[in-house]
Formats: C-alpha cells, structure tokens, sequence
C-alpha cells in the first residue's frame, strides 16, 4: 500500500466524529446532485417526448412566396402585401426526400400532402386537418402504431384513421364511413380502418389520415406533397439539421425547437435554475470538506512536524490531505448516490397522476452516477487543496517546539 | 574525544537569530564542534541558551542565519527541502521530550513509518524490521498496542525504536528522559547508552540532568548562545 494511502485511510477512520461529519455533508451534496438532475431530467425528458409525441422533429414545405415590389420610380404606392398562400406542393419532393434521408443526423423522413377539410357523417360535421401520408414511412417518424387504440396503422384505397375525440364527436367505430370534403367542394367517402389516441386532446379531434394519393386528389396537388417531416436522431440537434435542409434546398425548414419556442425557454431555465442550486451545493460541500481538513491540520500540526522530522516529504504530506479529500469524495458519493436514488424513486412514486401511475420517470442513469462520482472526487480535492498545501508548508521545528 | 575516528556531523560557525528588526534576537552566536562515529555526548544549558535551536539545526529540520552544517562531510547549505528530507530520513534520527508517537497507530506502525515514508510504501519486510527493534527496546509484546495505550517510559522506548529505523549514523534525542520518573529515566538513558555501544551510533543528548549527562563521553555546555565548555565527561 502506498504510504500516503495508509495515512491517510488512518486519519479519517481515526477522527470518527470529523470524518462522518464531512462524509454526511458530501453525501447530502451529492443526493442533491442525483436527485435534481434525475428529477429534472425525467421532467424534461417526458415534457418533450410528449410535445414530440404528435409532431415531427423538422418540417419541411415549400418556401414562402414573397411579394416583388415595384420599382422604386413607379407612381404606384409602394406598400407590399403578403402573397394569400394556397396549398403548394414542394417542387421535384421525390428527390429533396431522398436527399434529405442522406443528410448525417436524419433518421427518418416521409412526404405528407395536408390541408383543410370536414369530416361528416349524418347530421354532424367536423373541421378536420386532412394528412395524407404513407404509412409505412410515416410511422417511421412519428411512433403511432402503439398508440392505435382501435383498428389498424394502415390505409388502402378510400380508408381513413381518426383520433379517439374525432370518433366519438362522430359517433363511429372501424368499419364505419365519413365523408370528408375540402373546402373546396371536393370530397370522398372513406371507410375508417382505425381510431388513433396520441396523448393531445386537439390531435385527436383534428387529425385525419388518408393515403397520400387521396390526400393529393382532394386538396387539389396531384402528385404533390406539401411538407416532408423529418425524424433525428438527436432532438437537440433538429434546430442544426433544419437549417442545414434550408441551406441546401432552398426550403422553409421549422424545427420543433423554432415551434415550441416557450417549451424550450421554459426548459432552458429549468435546466439553469438547477444548475445554479446544483453550483451553490458544490460550493457548500466544497466549503465544508476544507473546513474539516483545514480543522484536522491545526490538530495534527505536530503529527505533520514529526511526520517530516521521519523522513516524509513536503509533497507526501500534501498527498495525504489531498488524498483525504479525494476519498472523501469518493466514499461520498458512493452514499450520495444511495440516497439520491432513494430520494428520486420516492419522489417519482409520490408523484402520480389520477391513474396512480407516476407523472413522469426520473432520469437515473449509469452517466449520473458517474458524473456527480467525479463531481464529488473533484469537489474533495480541490477543497482539500488549501489545507494540504497549509499542512506541507508546516515547519516541523516550529510545530514540535510549540505544537 | 573519539580522534581517529570519522566525523559524522560537524557545525562552524552556526548563527541562528529570531524575529526582524529592533525584535531581533540572536539564539546561536557562533558554534563549532564536531561528532564522531560512535561517540556518545550530552549538551546542557540553562534554558533558553539554544540547546533545541541547536538540536533542529544539527537535525536539518531548521536551517542557520549563518554557518553550515557537514553531515558525513557533505555541506548541507546546497540541499533543497526534499533533498534535506532525504538526508534526514537515512542519516540522522530523533527522540523528543514528549516521544511524539502518532496517536492513531500502533507502537509497530510508528517505528514502521519511517521506513515506509522513505520508501513511498509499505512492504511485506517492514513489520518484521520493526518487530526487532521494538525486540531491541524491550517492547516486543507490546508491538501491536495502540500508542496512547502505552505508558510515559514505554512510548519514549518506542520512540527509541522508531529513531533507529532507518540505522541512523547519529540520534539527535532532545531531553529524552526529561518527563520521566529517576528509575524510568535511568532504564531509558542505560537503553541509549546500550544501543550505543553495540551499533556504534552516534547520540548527541539534551540532558539539564548533570548525573545523567556524566554517564556520556562528553559533555558540551551551551550559555547564551555559545559553547562555553566541551570536554569529556569525569565518568
């Protein structure tokens, strides 16, 4: 065994009272740490996977169309009006989806023809938001097969899938027939081949899935899609991915980071809260380590003289009480992470919905641990740095004549 | 006293002064005298004289205003503070007054630590080295004790132990039996005078005790800083 190992393994278990103390204070440090980043990061995890439950991680449709001012010397007034849009279909989308599935970060894409339209059946109407789409593909983007509550994720011919709030606005089931009609005046009759739930109150009454090729006829695009969505593999990344789509097609790429900007505002200050708490406990549990060894020091001044007078180097001694730092933070955050999980697992089951079921899942990984684990080794050294460096500059004449 | 045979330590012209300005206060004003292998000598003095100023500067643990200190010939004014530790370690040990065992370990632990602080760790051979000296000391069955279950004389005779560790060329032992009862003081001094005679040690004694400083070779007196008399003892 090394030698500073030795002494300082035996300073620590020796003063008992000080070494639990300062064991206790990185330990509730370190549960702080576990607890808010496990609590902080479900919290976020399930917020975002529930905004991106129903929505593509990047859309893509045609750019907007931009009015051309007159030329300046016209006699006409020079105000510009926005150009009323209609229904447009990405020009040559074939090969922008393909070339979009290329682009690194891309792990899905699919064409979907949407618009207006009303959904009836008898005496009751709906406006709806007609999506056609090809449901292999589509599914690849947005995860809709689990969350089929009736009937089939697949559409043939003149079939249609509606939400759960849709059906019951409508009164049918699988099997039965609506009408759906644009504005327009176009229209069909489709045969409902399943009744979706995605978790959204306003998607469920709204959406309405057709295949692609009805969608086309009945917003009058033929042959068209109005907007590729576009699944990443790394949501923080969309933002990039979007603007790296726009850069190199010349289309109107939305993010849904660009779409759920509050969400977004509300999770960055979520996240900076907890990290200035999370700073703040570092800084008290940094503070109490070198309180306790800075103590030890002035205790052990003449064990430190003699420890020199027997042939231990300035830079030995500096070891030990780095080294009592350093195991204190180890051992710390052995314990913090005990009861970090504890806390967070308890939390996690006080907090439940009406169902009982828990509001949302704490983040309790093996990249946690780790991390508040070298967070809390890092935190002992450094704050067993002043004493240590107190304890080597001891002279050993001086503490063995005066103590 | 001890011609002919080697020098182990040699002082010229040690100055040691405290304090800056009008606070200044010179405690060694100039001391010169030589040990030789094997010799076995006391210094006294009132207190306050310097004998622990001294002492420090002979152990390395302080270095002089002035003056230089040989140690086996080799001039210790050249040595940075690990080099000094080296040189410590290997060639000199220590008694104090008060045997500054260190509290958590056992009586074996702390003759062990010397050993281990000069060589980074601890090995398999060392508990063995200190089981013979604490052997050597009397203290054998008391080896595995913690140190502050030990008693006044006892402890000192650990610290006995512990000074020899690394086979010092001279101990530097700094009133050793000064907080011992007669007859403890008198097992102590006989336990130095023996490790002495059969290592061939060097030992330089702090001693106000004049009966006890008589059982050395030499007794060197310190007054004011100075070395008012240096002869050998009327044993």
């Amino acid at each position: 065994m090394r030698f500073e190992v030795f002494i300082a393994l035996r300073y620590l278990k020796e003063g008992k009272a000080q070494t639990a103390l300062v064991l206790g204070g990185t330990a509730v440090g370190v549960a702080v740490l576990i607890f808010l980043t496990a609590l902080i990061g479900g919290l976020q995890r399930t917020l975002v996977a529930q905004t991106l439950s129903a929505q593509a991680h990047i859309l893509v449709k045609a750019p907007e169309r931009l009015a051309r001012p007159l030329p300046a010397a016209s006699a006409v007034a020079d105000r510009v009006e926005k150009v009323p849009d209609r229904i447009r279909s990405i020009e040559q989308w074939q090969q922008v989806l393909e070339a979009v599935r290329t682009i690194p970060g891309v792990v899905a894409a699919t064409p979907t023809a949407a618009g207006s339209a009303f959904a009836s059946r008898g005496p009751a109407t709906k406006s709806v938001a007609l999506r056609g789409i090809d449901p292999a593909t589509f599914s690849q983007v947005i995860e809709i097969v689990p969350k089929m509550k009736a009937g089939r994720f697949a559409l043939e011919g003149t079939e249609a899938i509606i939400g759960t709030v849709l059906a019951s606005d409508l009164g049918v089931s699988v099997g039965d027939k609506v009408r759906l009609a644009t504005p327009e005046g176009r229209g069909d009759v489709f045969t409902i081949a399943g009744i979706f739930d995605l978790g959204n109150k306003d998607v469920n009454q709204r959406w309405v899935f057709v295949p692609l090729r009805s969608a086309q006829t009945l917003l009058d695009v033929p042959g068209g899609a109005t907007t590729l969505e576009v699944k990443v593999a790394e949501i923080f990344e969309a933002e990039r991915v979007a603007r790296e789509i726009q850069r190199r097609h010349g289309l109107a790429a939305d993010s849904w980071m660009e779409v759920n900007q509050q969400l977004l505002v509300g999770l960055r200050s979520q996240s900076a809260s907890s990290w200035m708490i999370q700073a703040l406990v570092v800084l008290a549990v940094t503070l109490g380590i070198a309180s306790v060894l800075g103590v030890s020091v002035i205790q052990k001044s003449r064990e430190i003289g003699i420890l020199k007078a027997t042939g231990t180097t300035t830079r030995t001694i500096q070891r030990i009480f780095l080294l009592e730092g350093a195991i204190v933070g180890a051992v710390g955050s052995v314990l913090g992470a005990a009861m970090g999980s504890a806390m967070a697992l308890a939390f996690a089951n006080l907090a439940q919905g009406p169902t009982g079921a828990p509001l949302f899942p704490v983040d309790l990984t093996p990249r946690l641990f780790l991390g508040a684990a070298t967070v809390a080794i890092l935190t002992g050294t450094l704050a067993a740095w002043y004493p240590a460096t107190r304890a080597a500059r001891l002279d050993p004449a001086e503490v063995i004549r005066y103590g | 006293m001890g011609e002919g045979r080697p020098e182990v330590l040699r002082l010229e012209g040690i100055t040691r002064d405290f304090g800056e300005g009008e606070a200044r206060t010179q405690v060694l004003r100039g001391v010169d005298f030589a040990l030789r292998r094997g010799e076995f000598a006391a210094l006294m003095g009132p207190s306050g004289s310097g004998k622990s100023t001294l002492l420090h500067i002979m152990g390395l643990l302080d270095r002089p205003t002035s003056g230089r200190v040989l140690l086996g010939g080799e001039d210790t004014r050249v040595m940075d503070d690990d080099q000094l530790t080296r040189c410590r370690a290997t060639t000199l040990g220590f008694v104090f007054q008060f045997h500054h065992l260190l509290p958590g370990f056992t009586a074996l632990e702390n003759v062990m630590i010397p050993m281990a602080a000069h060589k980074g760790r601890l090995d398999a051979s060392m508990p063995e080295c200190g089981r013979a000296l604490l052997e050597r000391v009397g203290l054998l069955a008391r080896a595995d004790n913690r140190s502050t279950t030990l008693s006044g004389g006892q402890a000192q005779r650990v610290a006995i132990a512990r000074s020899l560790a690394m086979n010092p060329k001279v101990v530097l032992a700094d009133e050793p039996t000064g907080n011992l009862d007669t007859q403890t003081a008198d097992e102590v001094f006989s336990l130095l005078r023996e490790v002495n005679q059969r290592q061939q040690v060097t030992f330089l004694v702090v001693t106000h005790d004049r009966r006890l400083a008589e059982r050395t070779d030499r007794i060197i007196e310190l007054v004011d800083g100075r070395i008012v008399s240096d002869q050998a003892s009327e044993r």
